[in-house]
């Protein structure tokens, strides 16, 4: 075990042995989100699998997105990658006619080394229809990761404008403009660009938008924002490719968390915010009554989505004890603003400082949660209903990343998640005790 | 490269998974990359297992990649040893580590040197094999495993048990209703004073396998899983072996008849004829129940079939031979044992189709429109958009298909499930005789919930409006029906009188 002490925060690393979905799955929300696109995920049965059954419902309503599955005359080469990649991306335009495909790039395509990134502009030319590749493969990166693979290949394809030098008057002429990268659920965007606009600031587009065609100019000069803690690559190729300036902010998520991610970017533009005290205290009065039920009490977070530091510093402004925060990746560039405010939060909490262990060990972590005891583990589906047969209170992970959770308007919907359990297994008391397991049950 | 988004059988690894997670005590390591351990959620979720899934992995990474699995795979399997102190350790190969080329069974061998628990490799090619074929095979090579060493420490206990006696062999976790079949199947050979030897993979311990050889023959309920295993036990010990889906009345008749001759054989005789029709006619209530008054209404009903080799051949017999149903077309996914599932069913319906392109399913269906669908959960989809009700009878399957309460496919008490599934599949006797007779009590305007649209004829709105009185359940085909009357008779428009006359010509 790895440690590292960064302005008094412990870090730790562990095996990396956890439980976490494939990035691949951001296809799954990506593809509602930009609405003329089609996701080609080329891979193997396993992934197709997995999307399959971890997609649930939402493959039988004949989603924009397939699975390109490689078969053993691929692997060994025998067939030709442009010619089979050609014919199934003839096939989707035909049948489909989207705006954009994007390619998504899986183990097995790093392995056998599929140019992928080298094929694309090729049959882009010869099919006209842009692609785009991501390589959201398990090698490399953890769940949430995969859309930042692939938010940050089109970053590379957002417009450029007359890509004219950046001089001063350009910035005059469209005050206070800014870029927000990281992929929204509709209404939260349309919520998030409100609370901007109240201060004075506007949004000169988001990425994703919501169709291909109406991805953002990206000008150099531009200051660029992310709404979410997993986005380090795309705010890498923003500042590095795209030349923007990038706003380091706590994640608007939980009210502090969205006070703290609007005042920073005024901070930028010299605005005084206005309002946003008030906002925030109405919002926390609103959340008493959950607040009530979860103040005092103990989380422990296994990590496997990189919400975690945002979500941890929320629960401890609520009043929660964190005992760990298991994170897949932690960029602490990127996340910089953020961890800093988790350890105000401690601070003005006066609570300890919980530890941040990097790749996880989730053998060792049962082992510390059963020492432990805490109140409630966020989780992956993999441990939940284990640890809720031996009397532990879980919370699965996954729905914060489906769940609306940014903004002020959504901090309530944070608070539904985290109490449910609470309240759902207080009302099982009567039944008998809460401890479920067989009695051939190792631990 | 295949353009696909379904799959109705999963990949090899998933069922060397399912075996060893049946069995107690054993441990499986995956080598996979970050996120292949999905198998784990679907144990926790799908069967809602109280108990950690006895599977890690062993994570394929970057550095992997660059310079092997190295150490890691053999610390892995060390590692596990210690914590868990599992009896066997199975090392298990993905996509990705099939085509890395690792020397995984060189690990496995330095691993066995450091471990109290045996370590074999799951001798399966992800490019090769499905998840069936795969657990099938896993299941073999666990025996034979565990055969061979009992046969070189010499423990190999080959007397046979007093009364006769049988091993259950392929009842697996993730299995469909795997769980409650085996509680019937107890029931059965109880009935028939058959004592059970042994029950594999389920919650088997591999200590025990050594002790396979004493039981008088076999039994393999499903042919997805076992078969490859009854045959190694045949071979080497000259175990008989009854590979008959005790699915439905004749079915059933089958296997005990199949059990009886095999007694005889050992000298062990036995009649189980008055057993047979005691139960078909009292205990279960499905033969009555054909018979009764009610299920005339299903006479002349189609429908079509679809699922594994095993359900849809029992399912297929059961419609057509035990309730009267015609079955338009039958198939499986399981296209490596297509042979066996043609001389199943070829006298039963007109047609066999096996593929396992969901896209081909849904196309027949919409083409053939059946009353009723008996398949997976992607068909139980297809019939929802088609309006056209579905019994789910084979996986692959979602948590409603993992039901608390007793629910068994095969045996007599499988039989009177089955019976309720399918009268609950059709519209109810008089209801469907009142829909027709008041015109439907459904009088929405949905009348291109259809997957075979497209007809460029034009409905006036007076026949729009007769055509929302006809039951919701045969609108669509009286819709397709005279539309092509319409469009073979060049009429651009169907008005009331080309209905009527649409009616009276078409013979469905």
């Amino acid at each position: 075990m790895q440690t590292s002490i960064h302005n008094n925060t412990t870090f730790e690393c562990e095996t990396g042995n956890y439980h976490t979905f494939c990035p691949i799955s951001c296809v799954s929300w990506l593809y509602q989100k930009i609405e003329d696109s089609f996701f080609l995920v080329i891979g193997t049965k396993t992934c197709g699998y997995f999307l399959q059954n971890a997609m649930g419902v939402m493959i039988f309503a004949e989603p924009r997105y397939a699975m390109a599955e490689l078969e053993e005359g691929d692997i060994s080469a025998q067939l030709n990658d442009y010619e089979e990649l050609k014919r199934l991306c003839l096939q989707i335009k035909k049948d489909r006619q989207p705006g954009v495909i994007f390619w998504i790039g899986t183990c097995t395509t790093e392995i056998i080394k599929m140019d992928l990134e080298g094929i694309a502009p090729k049959l882009e030319a010869d099919i006209n229809i842009p692609i785009i590749v991501a390589r959201a493969n398990g090698l490399d990166y953890a769940f949430t990761q995969g859309e930042d693979t692939v938010l940050a290949a089109m970053a590379h394809r957002c417009p450029t404008g007359n890509s004219k030098q950046l001089t001063a008057e350009t910035d005059s002429t469209k005050p206070n403009q800014l870029i927000i990268f990281g992929s929204l659920p509709d209404p939260v965007v349309k919520q998030l660009s409100y609370e901007l606009k109240k201060q004075n600031i506007n949004v000169k587009g988001w990425l994703p938008s919501a169709r291909y065609s109406e991805l953002p100019t990206i000008e150099a000069g531009d200051y660029v924002i992310g709404v979410n803690p997993f986005l380090s690559r795309t705010a890498t190729t923003l500042m590095r490719r795209k030349k923007t300036k990038l706003i380091s902010a706590p994640f608007p998520i939980g009210p502090d968390g969205t006070h703290a991610w609007i005042n920073k970017i005024c901070s930028i533009f010299n605005i005084i915010p206005e309002g946003l005290n008030e906002r925030e205290n109405k919002i926390w009065e609103s959340l008493e009554e959950y607040i009530q039920l979860i103040r005092g009490k103990s989380v422990f977070f296994m990590g496997d989505n990189l919400l975690e530091i945002s979500l941890a510093r929320f629960l401890i402004k609520c009043g929660m004890i964190v005992y760990e925060i298991g994170i897949p990746y932690m960029d602490k560039r990127y996340q910089k603003a953020e961890l800093e405010l988790l350890v105000k939060t401690c601070n003005d909490m006066n609570i300890k400082m919980p530890k941040i262990v990097e790749k996880p060990d989730n053998y060792n972590q049962l082992d510390r949660i059963k020492d432990l005891q805490p109140d409630l583990v966020i989780t992956g589906m993999a441990h939940a209903n284990p640890l809720e047969a031996r009397g532990i209170n879980t919370k699965w992970s996954v729905e914060f990343t489906f769940a609306q959770i940014h903004g002020f308007t959504n901090s309530k919907d944070i608070l539904e998640l985290i109490t449910r359990p609470l309240r759902r297994n207080d009302g099982l008391k009567h039944i008998s005790n809460n401890i479920y397991i067989t009695h051939d049950a190792k631990n | 490269m295949k353009l696909a988004y379904w799959m109705y059988a999963g990949p090899a690894h998933i069922g060397t998974l399912r075996i060893a997670s049946s069995f107690k005590n054993v441990h499986a390591i995956m080598h996979a990359p970050l996120g292949d351990d999905y198998f784990n959620v679907m144990r926790s979720m799908l069967e809602r297992d109280r108990n950690f899934t006895p599977v890690t992995a062993s994570i394929v990474d970057r550095h992997v990649l660059a310079r092997g699995s190295q150490e890691k795979v053999i610390n892995n399997i060390a590692r596990k040893d210690k914590e868990e102190k599992p009896d066997l350790v199975i090392l298990t190969p993905t996509c990705t580590s099939s085509i890395l080329q690792e020397d995984l069974s060189n690990f496995v061998q330095r691993a066995s040197l450091e471990t109290e628990s045996d370590v074999i490799l799951a001798d399966v090619n992800h490019y090769r094999v499905n998840e069936l074929q795969a657990s099938d095979r896993t299941l073999e090579q666990i025996v034979t495993f565990y055969i061979d060493k009992a046969r070189k420490k010499k423990t190999l206990d080959l007397r046979k048990t007093i009364k006769p006696s049988v091993n259950i062999i392929g009842v697996l976790s993730l299995g469909f209703h795997h769980h409650h079949d085996l509680v019937d199947l107890k029931r059965l050979f109880n009935d028939l004073d058959i004592e059970i030897n042994q029950i594999i993979p389920e919650n088997a311990s591999v200590s025990e396998l050594s002790k396979l050889p004493k039981a008088w023959f076999n039994f393999v309920p499903y042919r997805e899983a076992g078969l490859s295993t009854a045959e190694f036990l045949s071979k080497e010990f000259n175990m008989p072996f009854v590979n008959i889906t005790p699915m439905g009345l004749l079915n059933i008749k089958s296997a005990v008849q199949r059990i009886q001759a095999i007694l005889l054989q050992l000298n062990c005789h036995r009649n189980y004829d008055d057993y047979i029709d005691l139960q078909t006619k009292y205990v279960s209530q499905a033969a009555w129940f054909s018979r009764s008054i009610d299920c005339q209404n299903l006479t002349g009903k189609t429908a079509i079939v679809f699922g594994d080799s095993t359900h849809a051949a029992a399912m297929t017999k059961i419609l057509v031979k035990e309730m009267g149903i015609h079955v338009l077309w039958s198939g499986t996914y399981c296209i490596n044992d297509q042979k066996w599932f043609r001389s199943e069913v070829q006298e039963l319906c007109e047609k066999i189709v096996i593929t396992d392109d969901h896209n081909i399913i849904g196309d027949m269906i919409a083409k053939t429109e059946p009353n009723a669908i008996f398949g997976t959960q992607m068909e139980r989809h297809i019939g929802k958009r088609l309006n056209i009700p579905c019994g789910v009878i084979s996986s692959p399957v979602h948590i409603q298909n993992f039901p608390l309460s007793y629910k068994p496919f095969l045996g007599y008490e499988g039989t009177n499930q089955i019976a309720d599934l399918i009268y609950n599949s059709f519209t109810l006797g008089m209801e469907d005789h009142l829909l027709d007779l008041f015109g439907g009590h459904d009088t929405t305007e949905f009348l291109t919930d259809t997957l075979s649209s497209g007809s460029c004829v034009q409905w006036s709105s007076e026949a729009l409006k007769e055509l929302t009185k006809i039951p919701g359940f045969v609108r669509g085909k009286v819709k397709r029906n005279t539309e092509k009357f319409a469009s073979a008779n060049n009429y651009n428009i169907i008005s009331l009188e080309v209905m009527y006359e649409a009616k009276e010509k078409v013979s469905n």
